[in-house]
């Protein structure tokens, strides 16, 4: 009972926020409501008793990604407030065919049977998880490291291209 | 209640009480402060000089790649938390796994330190 | 209905501890550099309201609370009156982690999270969205450019304070505060593998103090050179909840120092008879400022009344040890002057160090301290590895 009121009560911290951000014609607080959706997904990753990734998702995303996002916004024209235009001519086709898409999920969602979990989540703290990462998925580990790097290089590449 | 639910439900409730003691101070100050509204108090502030211009004005592409550059660091430090806790029961090997890791971002911090993204000028 | 009662005992601790942080933290923390840059300046700081000035900031808070809020011209109202609420909360979020000492049976501590430096990093990057959107909503290209130049300070130097946490949790084998401080009854970290102990200290406390926008890293607030930077338009309480956002977040990288690093809440582990040495040593101190010609320089007495508490305090564990009561004193007892040493500490180089220009900071940040900090990790995996 507990634990659907709090997946509730998260939903809608994420979902509300979630729609500002699209519909909000004020760009900068389009990019602050993202905070409360990410806060949000922290939320679900507690319920779920992933500890670490909860804390990675606030140290990453609401501390590191938006603040990128509002560096970015603030350097282009929407940091002076001009209203951003968030609706264009195809709204009713997109409107159309995202709710077709909601109906097709839902229909799978009903009609599919859910096997309930049983027993406790597997343990997600981070002593497995580095565990993990250092002895079966050890491959993985390593070529992350070369995606970070790419992104870096890429991102200097682009930004510097400008000058 | 698991304790990991109960350690954030704690913190929950920390970040709720925190805004609404932050506020009363606000409230306080709404029933007490006087509200003389003047056109010159809302000119905003440039040191006695009417402000000219818009607020905003073109950056530099400087404050995109620090943070750029930050964020690349910030998902390796991530990768350093759980190695640093498991590291000496998993042997030698486990080591060497972190030093190949961080010897690749350590090139991509001396290439963006060549390429000037960690200048300011 | 335990979760109810749980939510209680987190309300009325939030209570308690943002009660803490805004009187002493903030209100005192205020006095206390106000009268710590008085001494250090040869001057003697507030000392007319109340006994010493002790009531100096109680004033200034009511002053505050009657000052009218002024919103500028086309700022954005909503966004402009989050802003401060952001860096208050976040600051006394930190605390959550924060463990006083131990007592009653447990630990005194809100709660133990098992990542607890993780936790404590998310947080500190919390207060840059504060001040990010306080700069641009303040419509003020000063308070914009004070606003962006101080996120980047913050985002540039929350790497080295990650790298500082980590070595710490390296040593201890757990991500968690309490689990840091028990494993250092061995020895304080500080000295541990030296001097990469004292090297990670040392970044860890550059970085604190550039999180905090403190001197010799203010740049982006110097009351000289951006006027107030990011907070420029702000008046009144929403500045005062700038100010102990600020202050929250300074003694919470203090405690958090005192905690990696110098043993947390455990009392040093000395033998009796160097305690009665640096008694010895206080009571000199004392009976020289108090005796010599020294005695007339007024502003000596708060030296005279230091060495007099550090002699006390070595008499007490000198007769505690002799008695063989283990520990002498409460353990939150050692855990405030290890907070308050830090603090001082930090006042203390406000006065000292010349500003860094804004180029010269991030330059130490990426090109010396991120660099020597990742060194110091892997050269500490490399002992650690090899001492198996």
């Amino acid at each position: 009972m507990g634990e659907l009121a709090a997946f509730i009560v998260l939903s809608l911290v994420i979902l509300i926020p979630a729609v500002i951000v699209v519909t909000s014609r004020n760009i900068v607080r389009s990019a602050l409501s993202l905070v409360p959706t990410f806060l949000g997904v922290t939320g679900f990753y507690i319920m779920l008793q992933a500890e670490f990734v909860a804390g990675i998702q606030v140290l990453i995303y609401a501390g590191a990604i938006t603040v990128l996002i509002l560096f970015v916004i603030m350097l282009t024209e929407g940091g002076s407030g001009v209203d951003v235009r968030q609706m264009n001519e195809q709204v009713p086709l997109g409107a159309t065919a995202a709710l077709w898409l909601a109906f097709l999920i839902l229909v799978v969602l009903f009609r599919t049977q859910w096997p309930a979990a049983s027993g406790q989540p597997p343990a997600y703290n981070a002593a497995t998880i580095g565990s993990a990462f250092l002895s079966s998925y050890v491959l993985i580990f390593e070529v992350t490291s070369l995606v970070l790097l790419l992104s870096l290089i890429g991102a200097i590449v682009i930004a510097r291209r400008e000058e | 209640m698991p304790k990991v639910v109960l350690d954030w439900l704690y913190v929950g409730v920390f970040a709720v009480v925190g805004v609404v003691l932050a506020v009363v101070p606000l409230v306080v100050v709404w029933l007490l402060a006087p509200r003389l509204s003047l056109p010159q108090k809302r000119l905003t502030y440039e040191s006695g000089v009417v402000p000219f211009g818009q607020a905003w004005a073109q950056f530099n592409v400087r404050y995109y790649l620090f943070a750029l550059v930050f964020v690349v660091f910030d998902v390796e430090v991530i990768y350093l938390y759980p190695w640093a806790i498991v590291f000496r029961q998993l042997g030698a090997f486990a080591f060497y796994e972190m030093v190949i890791f961080l010897g690749i971002l350590l090139v991509g911090l001396a290439y963006a330190w060549r390429k000037g993204a960690l200048e300011w000028v | 209905m335990s979760t109810f009662v749980e939510i209680l005992k987190a309300i009325g601790l939030a209570v308690l501890i943002f009660t803490f942080l805004a009187v002493v933290g903030a209100m005192y923390g205020v006095y206390l550099e106000r009268k710590i840059s008085g001494w250090i300046q040869v001057r003697y700081g507030p000392m007319h309201v109340g006994r010493w000035g002790l009531l100096q900031t109680i004033a200034d808070t009511i002053k505050l609370l009657q000052k009218e809020h002024i919103t500028p011209r086309r700022a954005d109202v909503m966004i402009f009156n989050t802003a401060p609420i952001i860096v208050a909360v976040a600051g006394l979020l930190d605390w959550v982690v924060i463990p006083f000492g131990t007592g009653f049976g447990r630990y005194l501590v809100v709660r133990d999270i098992n990542i607890g430096v993780v936790y404590f990093a998310a947080m500190a990057s919390l207060t840059v969205i504060g001040i990010l959107t306080a700069g641009w909503a303040s419509n003020n290209k000063y308070a914009l450019l004070g606003g962006l130049r101080s996120a980047s300070q913050m985002i540039s130097y929350e790497i080295p304070l990650a790298l500082g946490l980590l070595w710490a949790a390296m040593i201890a084998g757990t991500l968690s505060t309490v689990g840091i401080v028990e494993a250092q009854r061995g020895g304080w970290f500080l000295f541990k593998v030296p001097p990469l102990g004292f090297l990670a200290a040392l970044l860890f406390l550059a970085a604190a103090t550039a999180e905090v926008n403190r001197v010799p890293f203010d740049l982006p607030e110097a009351e000289s050179e951006l006027v107030a930077g990011y907070f420029a338009e702000y008046t009144g309480m929403r500045f005062a909840l700038f100010q102990l956002g600020e202050y929250a977040e300074m003694y919470a990288m203090s405690a958090m120092a005192a905690i990696l690093f110098l043993g947390g809440w455990l009392e040093p582990n000395m033998p009796q008879w160097v305690w009665a040495l640096l008694g010895i040593g206080a009571l000199a101190m004392a009976a020289f400022i108090r005796f010599s010609v020294l005695r007339q320089v007024m502003l000596v007495r708060p030296i005279l009344a230091l060495a007099v508490l550090g002699a006390v305090i070595c008499g007490l564990m000198v007769l505690g040890i002799g008695l063989g009561r283990t520990p002498v004193l409460p353990s939150i007892v050692w855990f405030f002057i290890k907070l308050f040493a830090l603090v001082f500490f930090l006042m203390w180089m406000r006065w000292t160090y010349p500003r860094l220009r804004l180029d010269q900071l991030l330059n130490l940040s990426w090109k010396v301290l991120l660099p020597v900090g990742l060194l110091n990790i892997l050269l500490t995996g490399l002992l650690l590895t090899v001492a198996q």
